[in-house]
């Protein structure tokens, strides 16, 4: 039994008087409508800068990896850059999906099929990056223990390169599965009231003959939180092994303990960047203000708050040290490479810096967190930051090793590894474009549930529920 | 499968259901099942099921993962092919926590979710038949199964007095088959859609 019960003093979830119908109308109203001209234009660009990025990497597969501007000794650049970014942005999806459900958050409802999408999207996206990396990418399965002809030749298990094999396709297939056990009752919902045969069909294949069972449902439940504990360490052992790609090795620069921590809360804070990126303009487009409230945007904008300090603190600590060290290689790179504006990439840094920083500081007012225009501005600017610093991490390390015989040409991409990266965001988009207009971006189910908590028309009517007796509140709610 | 006859009566506001499903119980009907629209905390005690066991599974893939990992490595590092990485031990147990980590999740998420199709008997093109179909929607549905002696005007008359807002009688196969859902009825079929 749960109490439906919760404090006025609380901002409701979702706003208007809704019935669980009225709840339903709305979320499924852009499945069931035309697509509006704005969603075609955007479909059509991001259709544009996928192929674009077909053609980049057609090129790249057909005359290797020489189409990039990698060198040596940058050898990784872009590519290595984007896969980090990528990956990040889709923590957010994760943090909201499980580990505000074990938080007991109730604001995650509203959001988090959405960033759900969003974490596989970019996941998809990522993953492109090291398999074509690998040049003969054709080759791409030799990356997968199975007992071969070559000997057989087994992978290096004591490697963070396989580690990421592992990290990464385990965290795709289970957000993936994690999203799809959530979207199955609310596509019977879309299903039961389909007004064509081919909606019913399609929605009916999706929905796997789900009914609605209270057993069922349990089992669901069950489900969901099991998997949500399962995701929770999953998503910070992802980025964990990310960071051991860079940490396990002896480079100045990557050669770091503070990698995990700083890396995970990074990538928290660039995927509730762009979660609000999305969200802002979800909630515009498809007439959604009532679910997705100033209070789900002011929550993620403190998030964004929160985790951008702690990389702050990460940055300075990683300063600290390069001093304190002694280390007159560590020196080098933390205080010439990086941090020295007039080095060949000091740019960046402080553009990182600037970014990631200084401009989130601005969330610690509270009209700032509640404006929309801020809001989307600097959900942009966080992950331009969140760019340059896996650019600064990876670049500035290796631009300059040991002997200066050996320091490298200055690094810039090629258009085909822009197009490459542009490719990836035409994917990124199209998927979302397509999901937003055939999936519920809200779990309907979810927001049911809490409809009778946290809506504004029945927290209204909790008033009198404060003046009663504890005796009377007890008596009223204990009946079933 | 075998047809069946049902009564079915429908509730909208899950507060009402509650004592009627108490009352239902008590009276010695066997309520066949109850269709939500969304997960209702504490039905499935109301109803009297047991607790699902679905997390043990969960717990015993995730372990068969954890497993299957540790001697997988250990076997091809330690017997099969014993790779001299910079002099380090063959037995390198902390290099492998990552991975038997990430196995012990992926078998757990991927067993547990089979598991829960398997159970629930869901899967694409299954096709199982629906009392009402606001039972997605807003509608709490509740099925009861007839006997011989059910007089199904008194019950629909006693689903009624515990605050049913519609009540019917439908005879039904109470399995799945494999079909498609598109001859199913569609109230909204003339339905005007305004462009959002």
């Amino acid at each position: 039994m749960h109490l439906k019960y919760e404090s006025q003093l609380r901002e409701p979830l979702v706003y208007g008087d809704k019935t669980y119908h009225q709840v339903t109308e709305d979320i499924v109203k852009p499945i069931e409508a035309k697509p509006t001209k704005l969603w075609y234009i955007g479909f059509y660009i991001s259709v544009a800068l996928l192929l674009f990025g077909v053609y980049s990497v057609y090129r790249e597969v057909t005359y290797g990896i020489g189409q990039w501007n990698l060198n040596k000794t940058i050898g990784w650049g872009w590519d290595i850059t984007n896969f980090v970014w990528w990956v990040g942005i889709g923590h957010a999806g994760t943090l909201i999906s499980a580990i505000l459900l074990l938080f007991r958050q109730g604001w995650r409802t509203g959001v988090n099929r959405a960033a759900e999408a969003m974490t596989i999207f970019a996941v998809m996206c990522a993953g492109q990056f090291p398999i074509f990396h690998m040049g003969r990418v054709w080759m791409a399965f030799f990356v997968l223990p199975y007992p071969n002809t070559r000997g057989p030749l087994w992978v290096n298990f004591n490697s963070p390169l396989l580690w990421d094999v592992f990290a990464i396709s385990t965290y795709f297939t289970v957000s993936l599965l994690f999203w799809y056990s959530g979207l199955i009752p609310d596509f019977a919902t879309v299903r039961d009231r389909a007004f064509t045969k081919l909606r019913k069909r399609l929605y009916g294949i999706a929905s796997f003959g789900w009914t609605g069972s209270t057993k069922h449902w349990q089992r669901h439940e069950s489900l969901s939180l099991v998997l949500a504990g399962l995701s929770t360490p999953l998503v910070l052992s992802v980025h964990t092994i990310v960071s051991f790609d860079f940490a396990t090795s002896v480079i100045p620069g990557w050669h770091t303990t503070i990698f995990p921590p700083y890396f995970v809360a990074g990538a928290i804070f660039s995927g509730f960047a762009m979660v609000q990126t999305l969200m802002v303009i979800v909630r515009k487009v498809f007439g959604m203000e009532d679910y997705i409230t100033m209070g789900h945007i002011e929550a993620m904008n403190k998030v964004i708050v929160l985790t951008g300090s702690i990389v702050g603190v990460a940055y300075l600590t990683e300063l600290f040290m390069g001093w304190y060290s002694q280390n007159k290689y560590e020196g080098y790179t933390f205080w010439y490479s990086r941090a020295y504006l007039f080095s060949p990439y000091g740019w960046s840094y402080w553009g990182m810096m600037a970014c990631n920083v200084l401009s989130p500081q601005i969330f610690w007012f509270r009209k700032m967190r509640r404006n929309l225009f801020v809001t989307f501005f600097m959900s942009i600017i966080v992950n331009i930051g969140m760019w340059f610093e896996r650019f600064v991490i990876i670049v500035t390390s290796l631009y300059r090793d040991y002997l200066p015989s050996s320091w490298s040409v200055y690094y810039s991409p090629t258009i085909w590894e822009i197009g490459f990266y542009a490719g990836t965001f035409g994917l990124f988009f199209t998927c979302f474009f397509l999901f937003a207009k055939y999936f519920p971006v809200i779990a309907i189910a979810e927001i049911k549930y809490v409809l009778k908590t946290t809506g504004e028309g029945y927290k209204n009517k909790m008033g009198n529920i404060e003046e009663q007796k504890l005796e009377e509140f007890v008596h009223e709610q204990a009946h079933h | 499968m075998a047809k069946k006859k049902f009564v079915v009566g429908c509730f909208d506001d899950e507060a009402v259901l509650f004592p009627a499903v108490k009352k239902v119980r008590t009276s010695g009907y066997k309520i066949h099942d109850v269709y939500t629209p969304f997960a209702v905390h504490g039905l499935d005690h109301a109803l009297g099921l047991r607790e699902t066991s679905l997390h043990t599974a969960g717990f015993i893939y995730g372990i068969t993962g954890t497993t299957t990992a540790l001697s997988c490595i250990s076997w091809i590092f330690t017997r099969d092919w014993p790779l001299n990485i910079g002099g380090k031990p063959h037995f390198a147990l902390p290099a492998w926590v990552p991975i038997m980590f990430e196995l012990t999740v992926l078998f757990a998420a991927v067993g547990m979710v089979l598991t829960f199709c398997y159970l629930c008997q869901l899967a694409p093109f299954v096709k199982k038949h629906h009392f009402h179909p606001r039972a997605t929607d807003d509608l709490f549905v509740m099925v009861i199964e007839c006997t011989d002696k059910t007089n199904t005007d008194d019950l629909k008359a006693f689903l009624t007095s515990n605050g049913a807002v519609e009540t019917d009688v439908q005879v039904a196969e109470d399995g799945w088959w494999l079909g498609r859902y598109d001859k199913d009825e569609m109230p909204f079929e003339n339905k005007e859609i305004v462009a959002a």
